[in-house]
């Protein structure tokens, strides 16, 4: 496997707490008959890096996305930074307001330009006045490196950059939690480094992160944890070095000779 | 001699090439002519056929236009001045313009809905561009009740108590909507609503004396200090301002309305997606001139004894109600058309529904709809003249009531060319700004 540019990463900053961040205990989830998530226990403290890995369609996208509730998990509870979700909206909100999002499309607001894009839920959830949320957006839009974007709309810019801006726009609500849902799949290769470079920069600073992702690379260099999936159960988690190189279950062994193979 | 060395491998040019002028042939009118006109026998041969039919169009219509008879004040008058030859005779439109205008509205009262008209392009100038200052739009928000009141007369209480009725009925919303939650909130709403707005006799078997609290205070403000205009009937309204006041009014209405009705119809809550399928699929399956005749005849049957709904207001709820649902229609094909990820990164950054609807979705979803929007918006107001199947003079009322005098009778052409004339710069001013507006609000691969 290709070591990473980055791997020299300073791991010494990245300082993990013993409060607990996210709490998922017994979780299932079914779409319709189909059990997707099967018994879920995880607990994340805060300042981990945790990084999800697995076959396609095991169910880590929807495991991270019962985070925030954009899906609905049928049995058993989550809580995130004390806030259960449960089918009460006020909760839902307010641990939504708490956890920042990035997803593999971006899904930037096409009609709106990159500043108004990051602005738009510090002023209408947060209640920041606009110059204030101005400020900040071009604070996180400098340290992700685009501020002389701003005022573009997202369909002119490229698609890394457009990961960018999702990833300030997220944090521009200055989240306690981020999750990435396969943040750099559908970018080109010259691309990818730009966002991991982000995202390390990110984890450097101590943020509570949830990464499903296949880069390795980064899950060596960053996470302090890695979780391996397979049909809808965590199959194996531990320490990146550990799982990479001493991988216990036979699933977890034939999925990283699939991918570190070649 | 060439620059470049055909026998070497490695080249560089040494020499840039200055652009040229292309051939004749490859340029100006007569390439265009090859190109659009002749570029095959089949094209040639229906250019020859249609330019025959273009002159022969001409030829036959051109003298009855030259021919234009401007001052006559009756059929035969013209007929006498053209003296057996072919001719139009448009004194039809110069005698009866005021009455195809505003039909039997009072004369010396015309003023009142110039003025409307006038103040009506004020209103509507900031909605439709971005270069009129903001600040105009709390003119469109009151301009509704000014129109009325200039057009029907009366005090001048009661549009101005409507609108704070409204007002406070607003303002309870969005104060009660957080801390009391939607579902008590709404139930209180409408009974606000009914307290301020609504007494048919019967409705409440209460004699408390405050139903409905507008009127009473209208009533109360009216003897204090009267402002009043003279009262006109809804009768003695007709031409093209009955047309205008219809149209607006519903294209006005059924826009927020068939917003509602699209979202009802997505809606997860089965009660108020149940209530909007049935009415969007009861008023689309009816046809329109049957909602009219049941707003002219049959509406004044259920409804209690005593209430007298004004016809022409009767009739704008039905024309909204039967463009809404096509509205309606129109724009759930644009919510469609947004992908997923919209929905899923403003509910991920907190957004909640009212929010994530207004500022990321419908601005999106609308600007998707516009052509089919627009496309409702000018069905309407041409529909607008269906109103003549119910007694109201619109544009072709009036011309019919014209050609029945004895002056004018025998005359079709010149009204009928005349009224499509005025109802083509409308629907066609509303074409050409759907598509000004697309290009304003196209941010998307540029």
């Amino acid at each position: 496997m290709e070591t990473m540019e980055t791997a020299a990463v300073n791991r010494s900053q990245m300082k993990v707490s013993d409060e607990v961040a996210i709490q998922i205990t017994n979780m299932n989830k079914w779409y319709g008959t189909f059990h997707v998530l099967r018994d879920i226990n995880l607990t994340v403290n805060r300042g981990e890096r945790i990084v999800i890995a697995g076959p396609s369609g095991s169910g880590k996208s929807t495991m991270i996305r019962c985070i925030n509730r954009l899906e609905e998990h049928q049995k058993g509870t989550i809580i995130v930074d004390g806030t259960e979700l449960s089918s009460d909206l006020k909760n839902i909100d307010k641990v939504r307001s708490e956890v920042g999002m990035v997803f593999q499309h971006f899904n930037l607001f096409p009609h709106l330009t990159i500043l108004e894009n990051c602005t738009l839920a510090p002023i209408w959830v947060r209640k920041i006045p606009k110059k204030e949320a101005e400020e900040t957006a071009m604070h996180f839009l400098e340290k992700v490196k685009i501020p002389e974007q701003a005022h573009k709309y997202p369909g002119q810019l490229s698609g890394g950059q457009q990961q960018r801006v999702a990833i300030a726009r997220s944090l521009c609500m200055r989240p306690r939690i981020m999750l990435f849902d396969e943040p750099t799949s559908a970018l080109d290769p010259e691309m990818i480094k730009e966002v991991l470079d982000t995202m390390i920069q990110l984890a450097e600073e101590g943020m509570t992160m949830l990464c499903v992702t296949h880069e390795m690379g980064f899950a060596q260099a960053v996470a302090n944890r890695v979780i391996f999936m397979d049909q809808g159960q965590i199959v194996e988690q531990n320490e990146p070095y550990e799982f990479f190189n001493n991988p216990q279950s036979e699933r977890t062994k034939l999925f990283l000779s699939q991918i570190l193979g070649h | 001699m060439s620059d470049t060395h055909a026998q070497t491998v490695a080249f560089v040019r040494d020499t840039m090439l200055p652009p040229e002028a292309p051939p004749t042939t490859q340029a100006g009118a007569v390439k265009w002519m090859r190109e659009n006109l002749f570029s095959g026998w089949l094209s040639a041969i229906l250019t020859v056929l249609s330019l025959l039919a273009v002159i022969g169009i001409v030829y036959e219509l051109a003298p009855w236009l030259l021919n234009s008879v401007w001052n006559a004040n009756s059929l035969t008058e013209c007929r006498a001045i053209l003296d057996g030859a072919s001719g139009a005779c448009w004194a039809v439109i110069r005698v009866n313009w005021l009455q195809l205008m505003f039909g039997f509205y009072p004369s010396d009262l015309y003023w009142r809905p110039i003025l409307a008209f006038v103040l009506l392009i004020v209103a509507v100038a900031p909605v439709l561009f971005p270069s009129v200052p903001r600040k105009l739009m709390w003119f469109s928000v009151v301009y509704p009740f000014i129109a009325v009141w200039l057009l029907w007369g009366g005090s001048v209480w009661g549009p101005v108590m409507v609108l704070l009725g409204l007002a406070v009925l607003g303002l309870f919303i969005m104060r009660a909507a957080e801390p009391l939650g939607t579902v008590p909130t709404s139930a209180m709403a409408v009974v606000l609503f009914l307290a301020l707005f609504f007494n048919p006799p019967g409705w409440f078997n209460l004699d408390l004396g405050i139903f409905p609290i507008v009127q009473n205070i209208a009533d109360l403000l009216g003897g204090i200090i009267p402002i009043e205009l003279r009262p006109v009937p809804s009768r003695e309204f007709g031409g093209f301002m009955i047309s205008i006041v219809i149209g607006v009014a519903g294209i006005a209405l059924s826009l927020p309305l068939g917003i509602l009705f699209a979202l009802g119809r997505q809606s997860n809550m089965p009660l108020i997606k149940w209530i909007s399928v049935t009415f969007i699929e009861f008023i689309r399956g009816v046809p329109l001139i049957t909602l009219l005749f049941t707003a002219s005849l049959l509406l004044n049957y259920f409804l209690p004894p005593g209430t007298n709904f004004d016809l022409i207001l009767r009739v704008i709820i039905m024309v909204t109600l039967f463009a809404t649902a096509y509205m309606a229609e129109v724009i759930r094909g644009g919510l469609a058309a947004l992908p997923r990820g919209q929905y899923e990164a403003a509910d991920a950054l907190g957004l909640d529904y009212w929010k994530a609807q207004r500022l990321i979705i419908m601005p999106q979803a609308l600007k998707i709809s516009i052509p089919g929007i627009v496309n409702t918006f000018i069905g309407l107001f041409k529909d607008t003249t269906l109103v003549v199947f119910i007694g109201i003079l619109d544009p072709i009322g009036r011309a019919s009531a014209i050609r029945a005098t004895s002056d004018w009778q025998g005359i079709y052409w010149e009204l009928f060319i005349f009224i499509g004339a005025v109802f083509f710069v409308f629907c066609f001013s509303m074409s050409r700004y759907s598509m000004y507006l697309e290009r304003r609000l196209k941010t998307d691969h540029r």
